[in-house]
């Protein structure tokens, strides 16, 4: 028979032991990559001022914080901080993901669902998309280890590049991951204010639920906006 | 009514266990679905082989005893307990699957019969109020707002069934502490461990095997006393504040 | 084990068994002719002896209102130290037993508490809707410990001691203290401070409750405060284990046996003293509101060891429950009787109008027979009267709902005028679960067509004799709760069972179980002690008996011909002729259990069929005693109508002069007859004087 846990430990050490605390760390990294995320779709949207706009932006990107902060500085800032949240929600994702496991080894024959939305019961499979697309992503964008179509010093260029018909499965990759975003992004925000406790009622609830479709909406839409107008040539 | 009933036999702890399949005519409408149960056992007894075994004991949907998987819902397709769920919920010539509850922290022992007592050692762990018998003031020297008594009372309504761990795909306590932790939280007398209490139930429930919660929402469809996810948002926040509280 | 598929064959249909519908026959071929004086009808026909006259010898001299206090200090006191060394048994964990382990193990003594079902916080108690009384005289509107007691014994029909009804008035304030200290969510006012209502015929607000789930919210409270002792290891909790017999060694309670009713171990376990604290036992009539798993095994099997048997035919019929739908049910609801403070009841005027569409009735055509026949108290009459009424109007024909035979079983409670009076928000605050719980099981709506009641059996004030220590007569052997006989007479008041559970769990028993313990450590005894292995052979010897028999007939078919037995003679009215039947009946049915009963699977694991047959096998030895002490008790009390004891309109009529005294019964052996001790009632606080709500 198992027992009550008796543990020594002051209680604020053992509630960063648990689950919750777990789902937290998810919560906190996740709001930060929805921040990242929103910047960047903004950033993105510039393609549509032309490509001086587009590339003084990257720049700035860049000269962000100069001359206190050296060339890049900022950034690396953020990418620091970007690659610590990444490995910590990953890591709370797996610790979470086989604890459920562990808590059910025998299925269900059947086994209905009656309030769980596609977004949420697609969150896992739909993480680990969204790693492996972060992966190519940067492998093509921010190292370029992967060229597709060519490298140009600009960054503009850089995009236009990557989106030409000839080379259509990319477009296809990111509208994909597009989608996968989205549904992350709707349960990922109701989640995390729910994990936060914000959500004590009826109408927070609700609220933390439109926020959390408005934003995939926005998001994804925005991201996939101006690769569609280079797709189809308006943005050359 | 005729129905077909898919119904889990599993002899015992170690057995695998498989579905077996009854036919029942003569079912009414105003049956309750466990004495569709006491039927089919009288008729299984009748013919020499062993009845189900299946738990219910005040069979009004408050003692929280009963608890089926009915057609892979949670207390079936009605949000109630499986002992207030009646036939007419159902169509003539259905086919019902019946599972028990299944989480590794409750054990099946046999057929429908699982094991809940971890439920009792999340409460033993810190889900109570520290008053020694005769300890206590006068019940009006603390009043209670009506609008928190109200909530605290709602949040009490918990009948300890296991349906929300039954329904959660992550086999998540979270509803059942959330209930008990937003009762005792929202009254005066729970403040003093609160932060205590909160994380001691917490760890009880990592350390009995349930899932972590990933606010999916299965478990309060199915609570057939209608606790809403409410609880658990709040359950979050008081952890998190305990942590804060650093001590 | 591999899918199988297996054709079922409909339910047997239990052999003939006395159908409620008939009216009890005129005459009795079966039972004995009696041309015997009827006073002692009983004994004349050889049903039972007469034995000397019982007292209880604890409750101190002296005024009423200062006897608890003297006993609470006179009663010794045990060392701190010396409580760890001794060990109570607490069979039950509801309301009574859950906060006397609780309170005990909080003394620091060392407690072993067992219950049948897989956690404490699922006993009956949790089922309580109504409330718990307490004279706070929140509401100053005339409340006081001493209207609490009055009203309970004139409640109980003056069949209670007066000196424990004092008690449990007094302490019902602490009480309340207690749960809300516990965050037991009792319904608030505006302010915050808490609500009464009144409750049961009682003209005082003085109910303390929590919407319509107050035992549940109690009993929480108390399983908290056990879970918290168990945690502090003072407590060791059994759940799923069935107790089957009292171990009693030199005349002392000393233990008990125990299945587990998983594994199917018979176990044996010693202490210094044992409470039982197990519940009613009103399933012995097959049909009742109780639990599934309610029992009388636990007190039945103290019985047979010894212990008296108080009133065992004392039980109350509960006036508004969900009728009947069908042969297959297993169990009433009860709907809060909360109910008739806004509810009207009816039944057409003419026969003819039952079967129509309620709303169809014309309001001339409807009798409110209650207002009518009782113009001061109307819907609010005391249970029984409320009760008895409704199956008077039943059995002359114009009872309403589904015929289960050729027979209407109900009457309306009607909310028409309290939904035009209050609006359909109003009453959906006040009542809106328990209007959901009727929906939900009858599948009509509440809100557009008359709720259907009827009178079911409910709660059993007969138990396990106890003093004022609420000792039985076996030392050492402590009884609480419903499970004993006390504090409620022949009809208890709504609201009190919950008072009492929790009165004798958290305040009286932890005070005079010391003064029993002070005299311990008792000698050890060893589980090799004769006494101890005659109880561990005895429960093996039963199952195994039960199991080897294999017969034709299923455990349950047996108890529902007992239920119809009870019911029809043993239940709201009872007489000469009727009851002589039963016993034989009931004998009949005994003799073919143990021919006749199947019993399948083995004892080394969970089984339920062979759980249900001890269970059975003892109701149906209980059935007989209620009936030997319905028969002897030739009066109309409490709950009860005797026909040969009513007045000349017919109203329940009480014979003071007679049975003034509460009905002991000792277990006379296997072949002997029961033996009926008598304890005499004194009223020196309350005068006798029939009851009338005319
Ligand atoms: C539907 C309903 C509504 C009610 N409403 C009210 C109300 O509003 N107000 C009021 O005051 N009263 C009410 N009552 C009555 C009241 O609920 C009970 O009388 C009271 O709760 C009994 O408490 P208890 O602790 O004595 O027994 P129970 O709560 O019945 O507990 C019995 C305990 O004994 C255990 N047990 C029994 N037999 C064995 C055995 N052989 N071996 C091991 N363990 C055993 C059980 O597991 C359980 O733990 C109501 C009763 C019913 C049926
Ligand atoms: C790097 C790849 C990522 C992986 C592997 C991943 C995986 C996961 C997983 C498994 C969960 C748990 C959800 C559940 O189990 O139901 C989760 C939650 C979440 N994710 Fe991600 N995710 C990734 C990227 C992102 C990104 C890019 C965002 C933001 C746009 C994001 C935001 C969130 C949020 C807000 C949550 C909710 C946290 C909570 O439950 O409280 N994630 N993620
Ligand atoms: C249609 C969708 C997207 C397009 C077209 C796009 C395009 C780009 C481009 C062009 C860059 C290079 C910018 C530069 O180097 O200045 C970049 C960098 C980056 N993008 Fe995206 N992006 C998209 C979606 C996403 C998403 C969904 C994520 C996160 C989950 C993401 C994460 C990143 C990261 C981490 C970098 C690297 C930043 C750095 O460290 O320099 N991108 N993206
Ligand atoms: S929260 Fe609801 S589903 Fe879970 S145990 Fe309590 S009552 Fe059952
Ligand atoms: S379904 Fe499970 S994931 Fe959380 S919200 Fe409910 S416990
Ligand atoms: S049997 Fe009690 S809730 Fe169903």
């Amino acid at each position: 028979m198992r027992c009550v846990a008796t543990s020594t430990l002051p209680p604020s050490i053992q509630a960063r032991r648990t689950t919750i605390a777990m789902k937290l760390v998810m919560a906190v990294s996740g709001s930060l990559f929805v921040l990242f995320v929103i910047a960047h779709m903004y950033g993105n949207l510039k393609m549509f001022g032309g490509q001086a706009a587009y590339d003084d932006y990257a720049h700035h990107l860049r000269t962000l914080g100069e001359p206190i902060a050296p060339y890049s500085g900022v950034l690396w800032i953020i990418r620091v901080v970007l690659l610590g949240s990444v490995l910590a929600h990953i890591y709370s994702a797996f610790y979470l993901w086989s604890r459920a496991q562990g808590a059910r080894t025998t299925k269900y024959r059947m086994k209905k669902a009656a309030a769980a939305t596609i977004s949420a019961r697609f969150m896992r499979w739909g993480g680990v998309a969204l790693l492996l697309f972060l992966i190519w992503h940067i492998l093509q964008f921010t190292t370029r280890t992967i060229n597709v179509n060519g490298s140009h010093d600009s960054p503009y260029d850089n995009y236009v590049a990557a989106f030409q018909p000839s080379v259509w499965w990319v477009f296809v990759i990111y509208a994909l991951a597009m989608v996968a975003l989205a549904m992350h992004i709707r349960h990922g925000v109701w989640s995390a204010t729910q994990t936060l406790g914000w959500t004590g009622n009826v109408r927070a609830r609700r609220r933390a639920n439109t926020l959390a479709i408005t934003l995939a909406a926005v998001v994804s839409i925005g991201f996939i906006l101006p690769a569609v107008f280079v797709l189809f040539g308006v943005i050359k | 009514m005729k129905i077909t009933l898919k119904v889990w036999r599993q002899s015992g702890p170690k057995d695998s266990g498989g579905l077996a399949t009854y036919e029942l005519d003569d079912i009414t409408e105003d049956m309750s679905f466990l004495e569709v149960l006491d039927v089919l056992n009288e008729g299984l007894i009748t013919s020499g082989e062993e009845p189900v075994a299946f738990d219910s004991d005040c069979r009004e949907g408050i003692c929280g005893m009963c608890g089926l998987m009915i057609n892979g819902s949670a207390h079936g397709p009605e949000v109630t307990t499986t002992c207030q769920l009646h036939m007419r919920s159902f169509s003539d010539g259905e086919t019902i699957t019946v599972e028990p509850w299944r989480a590794d922290a409750f054990p099946v022992l046999k057929d429908l019969v699982v094991d809940r007592s971890a439920f009792d050692r999340i409460i033993q762990a810190g889900g109570f109020i520290s008053v020694n018998t005769g300890a206590a003031p006068d019940a009006h020297a603390v009043p209670v707002p009506k609008e928190n008594a109200d909530k605290a009372f709602a949040s009490a309504a918990c009948i300890g069934c296991g349906a929300c761990v039954a329904a959660c795909p992550n086999a998540s306590g979270m509803l059942f502490m959330g209930a008990k932790v937003t009762h005792l939280g929202l009254l005066p007398q729970g403040q003093p461990e609160r932060d205590a209490r909160v994380v001691k139930m917490v760890n009880q429930h990592d350390h009995e095997g349930f899932g972590g919660c990933t606010n999916i929402g299965e478990c309060a469809a199915a609570c057939p006393k209608e606790i809403p996810m409410d609880v658990i948002s709040q359950l979050n926040k008081d952890l998190r504040t305990a942590m804060q509280h650093g001590r | 084990m591999t899918d199988t598929i297996t054709e079922i064959p409909v339910a047997p249909t239990a052999p003939e068994a006395p159908s409620p519908a008939a009216p009890p026959a005129p005459t009795a071929p079966a039972a004995p002719v009696f041309d015997v004086p009827l006073e002692n009808a009983g004994i004349a026909h050889g049903l039972y002896r007469d034995g000397e006259n019982i007292s209880d010898t604890k409750a101190p001299p002296g005024d009423i209102q200062s006897k608890w206090t003297t006993r609470q200090f006179e009663a010794a006191l045990v060392n701190p130290a010396n409580r760890r060394k001794l060990t109570v048994i607490v069979v039950g964990t509801g309301l009574a037993g859950g906060s006397a382990c609780a309170t005990l193990g909080e003394a620091g003594y060392n407690v072993k508490a067992f219950c049948y079902q897989d956690s404490p916080r699922r006993a009956h108690s949790i089922a309580a809707q109504g409330g718990i009384n307490a004279a706070k005289n929140y509401k100053e509107d005339g409340d006081s410990t001493y209207r609490l007691f009055y009203d309970t014994v004139k409640g109980g029909d003056f069949r209670s001691r007066e000196s424990n009804v004092f008690r449990l008035a007094s302490v019902s304030t602490n009480i309340i203290d207690q749960c809300v200290a516990q965050g037991v969510p009792f319904a608030r006012e505006y302010g915050g401070l808490l609500d009464n209502r009144s409750f049961g015929g009682v003209q005082v607000s003085r109910t303390f409750y929590a919407r319509g789930q107050t035992g549940q919210q109690l009993l929480i409270g108390a399983y908290q405060a056990l879970e918290r002792q168990i945690a502090a290891g003072t407590v060791e909790m059994n759940t799923r284990h069935e107790m089957l017999e009292l171990v009693v060694v030199d005349g002392r309670a000393r233990g008990v046996i125990v299945r587990d009713m998983v594994s199917g171990k018979v176990e044996t376990h010693l202490a210094d003293a044992v409470v039982l604290a197990s519940g009613g036992y009103g399933n012995v009539f097959y049909l009742s509101t109780n639990a599934m798993g309610c029992n009388v095994t636990a007190t039945w099997r103290a019985h047979r060891q010894g212990a008296y048997f108080g009133n065992p035919c004392y039980t109350q019929i509960h006036p508004t429950c969900i009728p009947v739908s069908g042969d297959h049910q297993s169990k009433l609801t009860l709907m809060s009787e909360s109910l008739r403070n806004d509810g009207r009841i009816w039944v057409p005027k003419n026969r003819e109008d039952c079967g129509k569409d309620p709303r169809d009735i014309a309001e001339e055509d409807r009798d409110y027979y209650l207002e009518r026949i009782y113009p001061a108290f109307g819907n609010l009459v005391p249970r029984d009267i409320a009760s008895r009424q409704a199956k008077n109007v039943c059995d002359d024909g114009r009872g309403v709902g589904p015929a289960i035979g050729d027979f209407r079983r109900g009457v309306y409670l009607d909310f028409t005028d309290a939904l035009q009076r209050m609006s359909a928000e109003a009453v959906a605050e006040k009542y809106g679960n328990l209007l959901d719980m009727y929906q939900r099981i009858t599948g009509e709506n509440p809100y557009e067509v008359p709720m259907r009641i009827y009178p079911a059996v409910h709660y059993t004030m007969g138990g396990l004799w106890v003093d004022y220590d609420l000792q039985s007569n076996i030392p050492g052997l402590f009884v609480t709760g419903e499970a004993n006989f006390s504090d409620h007479g022949a009809n208890r008041l709504g609201a009190s069972a919950l008072m009492q559970g929790l009165a004798d769990g958290y305040f009286v028993l932890p005070n005079t179980i010391r003064d029993y313990l002070s005299h311990g450590p008792y000698p050890k005894v060893e589980e090799t002690d004769a006494s101890v292995v005659a109880a561990r052979t005895s429960v093996q010897a039963r199952i195994t008996k039960l199991l080897s028999i294999n017969g034709e007939r299923t455990v349950d078919s047996f108890h529902k011909e007992l239920g119809h037995i009870m019911w029809e003679y043993c239940g709201m009215e009872r007489s000469e002729t009727g009851l002589l039947k039963a016993v034989d009946l009931i004998r009949g049915l005994k003799d073919e259990f143990w021919r006749n009963v199947k019993v399948l699977g083995s004892a080394e694991d969970l089984n339920q069929s062979l759980e249900k047959a001890g269970r059975v096998a003892d109701f149906l030895e209980l059935g007989e005693l209620m009936c030997i002490d319905a028969l002897h008790r030739r009066e109309s009390c409490g709950g009860h109508f005797r026909v040969e004891s009513q007045t000349d309109d017919g109203e329940a009529l009480r014979n003071d002069d007679e049975f003034a005294y509460v009905a002991a019964w000792e277990w006379g052996g296997e072949e002997g007859m029961p033996v009926l001790h008598k304890e005499d009632l004194v009223y020196e606080y309350v005068h006798l004087k029939q009851r009338s709500y005319k």
